[in-house]
């Protein structure tokens, strides 16, 4: 017979048993998205082009110019450092997923508004319309996550999870852009633009002051002023592309569907926006901000049931009455798959 | 609610009367096996966080509506003023931005701060109004700020009291 000390069970974080494709470090404190690639490509791209700068140029700078000029650029680059670790690392605003509790309850109440089937038109089941500032707006139902997705909200397929006021998906960062780390990202890029720039400003006044340039220096000055060149075009080009659409308080995936655009029809308008451009940008960036709804370091309750880990939803589903339901309805669940 | 220190004692007399658990945390933790009730959002207001104050069918015979909605109103009232923009979320920002954000670890958010407030009239209301009933309500932020949910602690305490009872029988206590 086992003793109460012998029997002891490993109690886990909810981070170990996360259903989405993340991944996790510093025992959960840490969240990023399952391709990292192109995150460390832009740490390392940023680390060597200001490496470069500070250890080749800066020297000369303050020497000939002033020392303000290397002190400015320590401060933007500890900025930027600190904004994009800000949005790669932290939780974008991540739906938690139905527990099965939750999934046969919206499922009661989908068959109870569904009813005795005929004719004339009937919206699809698997939405539902709520009207927000005279702005009728549909909520889809999420099948991988059994919920109805809030307004705004978007289920990522990289990373498989919903997330409250999805803006898009970005690989340069390494996560999600959505509702809780959008300012670090507008931030991070906002800053970006200004570092690449007093960057090539002041790399091509070196090369311009300087009368003697060793091979060496040349090699890494072509080097800093070719990445900051692309980089200037890209990153500021985004960096006013999110200056519009923050002042418009629109996400990039409304933009890209053309959700509240004037051609859709005369009466289309965004029914979230503030009115003006300020209080849109005040309220995107220094606006109250929520906590994480996934609680990624507390602890599993050993008797909760947990959602479905499977986008085919055979999780872990002790409910009699809501696996009934998925061997009842399973035609309609794939049918019905967006 | 009574508590007593010896939840599973063979020993006392359980007839009619439902057993005793040692606190809310033991409920809640039954109560996650009961049936239960969700309140959904209601998003005519954008995105911020709100419940419907509608009053479902399934609570007809457990509570009186006028408690419920006031419930459920000071619950929205709470989360509209952690989601307020106004001047002392400005000044939180501004000021956490100036920082980098390091502040943040320092210092609790005014979003978390009432939080806390919520979870505690919420335990306020469970111990107040809802436990005599046989209701247990729990805190949305432990289910993604999507529903709150009463869960029927009832049905435990008669599929408990009904098992013990059984055990009694069997061993002759």
């Amino acid at each position: 017979m086992d003793t109460p000390h012998t029997k002891k069970k490993k109690i886990k974080r909810k981070w170990q048993v996360f259903p989405g494709r993340n991944k996790f470090y510093c025992n959960g404190r840490i969240m990023i998205a399952k391709q990292t690639g192109v995150f460390y490509l832009t740490m390392v791209l940023i680390l060597v082009t200001s490496g470069l700068f500070f250890a080749f140029d800066c020297p000369f700078l303050a020497s000939n110019l002033t020392p303000a000029i290397p002190a400015i650029g320590g401060v933007l680059f500890v900025f930027v450092m600190g904004m994009l670790l800000r949005a790669s690392f932290s939780d974008p605003g991540v739906l938690p997923r139905a527990t099965p509790e939750e999934a046969a309850d919206i499922e009661r109440q989908i068959d109870a508004t569904n009813g005795p089937s005929g004719p004339g038109y009937r919206p699809p089941p698997r939405t539902r319309e709520v009207l927000i500032n005279g702005q009728t707006v549909k909520l889809k139902y999420c099948f991988t996550c059994k919920i109805f997705r809030p307004p705004r909200a978007s289920h990522c397929s990289l990373c498989d999870n919903c997330v409250e006021r999805f803006d898009h998906h970005c690989p340069w960062v390494g996560n999600c852009v959505g509702r809780r780390n959008y300012r670090f990202f507008y931030l991070f890029i906002l800053s970006l633009s200004f570092l690449t720039i007093f960057i090539f400003a002041f790399v091509i006044t070196h090369v311009i002051l300087s009368k003697s340039i060793s091979v060496f220096l040349d090699g890494c000055t072509v080097l800093e002023v070719v990445v900051c060149f692309f980089s200037i075009w890209s990153i500021v080009g985004l960096s006013g592309f999110h200056t519009y659409l923050m002042s418009s308080n629109q996400t990039t995936n409304e933009d890209i569907k053309g959700s509240w655009s004037s051609k859709r029809g005369k009466g289309n308008y965004n029914p979230y926006s503030y009115g003006n451009f300020i209080t849109n940008c005040c309220a995107a960036l220094c606006g109250p901000l929520p906590p994480s709804l996934i609680d990624r370091r507390g602890f599993v309750q050993p008797d909760t049931p947990q959602p479905a880990a499977q986008t085919n939803g055979t999780g872990a589903c002790p409910s009699n009455q809501v696996q009934s339901h998925m061997v009842r309805r399973p035609y309609s669940v794939l049918s019905q798959r967006e | 609610m009574s508590y007593c220190h010896d939840p599973l004692n063979f020993k006392c007399q359980i007839t009619n009367s439902y057993p005793h658990f040692h606190n809310l945390q033991e409920l809640h933790h039954s109560a996650s096996l009961a049936t239960k009730v969700f309140i959904q959002r209601d998003y005519s207001d954008s995105t911020i966080c709100k419940f419907q104050t509608k009053f479902p069918a399934e609570l007809d015979s457990r509570i009186e509506r006028s408690l419920f909605e006031e419930t459920v109103k000071t619950l929205n009232c709470y989360y509209g003023e952690a989601e307020k923009i106004g001047g002392q979320s400005y000044l939180e920002g501004c000021l956490a931005c100036a920082t980098a954000y390091i502040i943040f670890l320092c210092m609790e958010t005014r979003y978390e701060k009432i939080l806390k407030k919520i979870s505690m009239y919420i335990q306020e209301q469970n111990e107040k109004i809802y436990a005599p009933r046989g209701l247990l309500l729990t805190d949305p932020i432990e289910r993604g700020m999507r529903v709150v949910s009463f869960a029927n602690t009832w049905d435990v305490f008669l599929s408990v009291g009904t098992t013990l009872k059984e055990l009694c029988t069997i061993y002759k206590l």
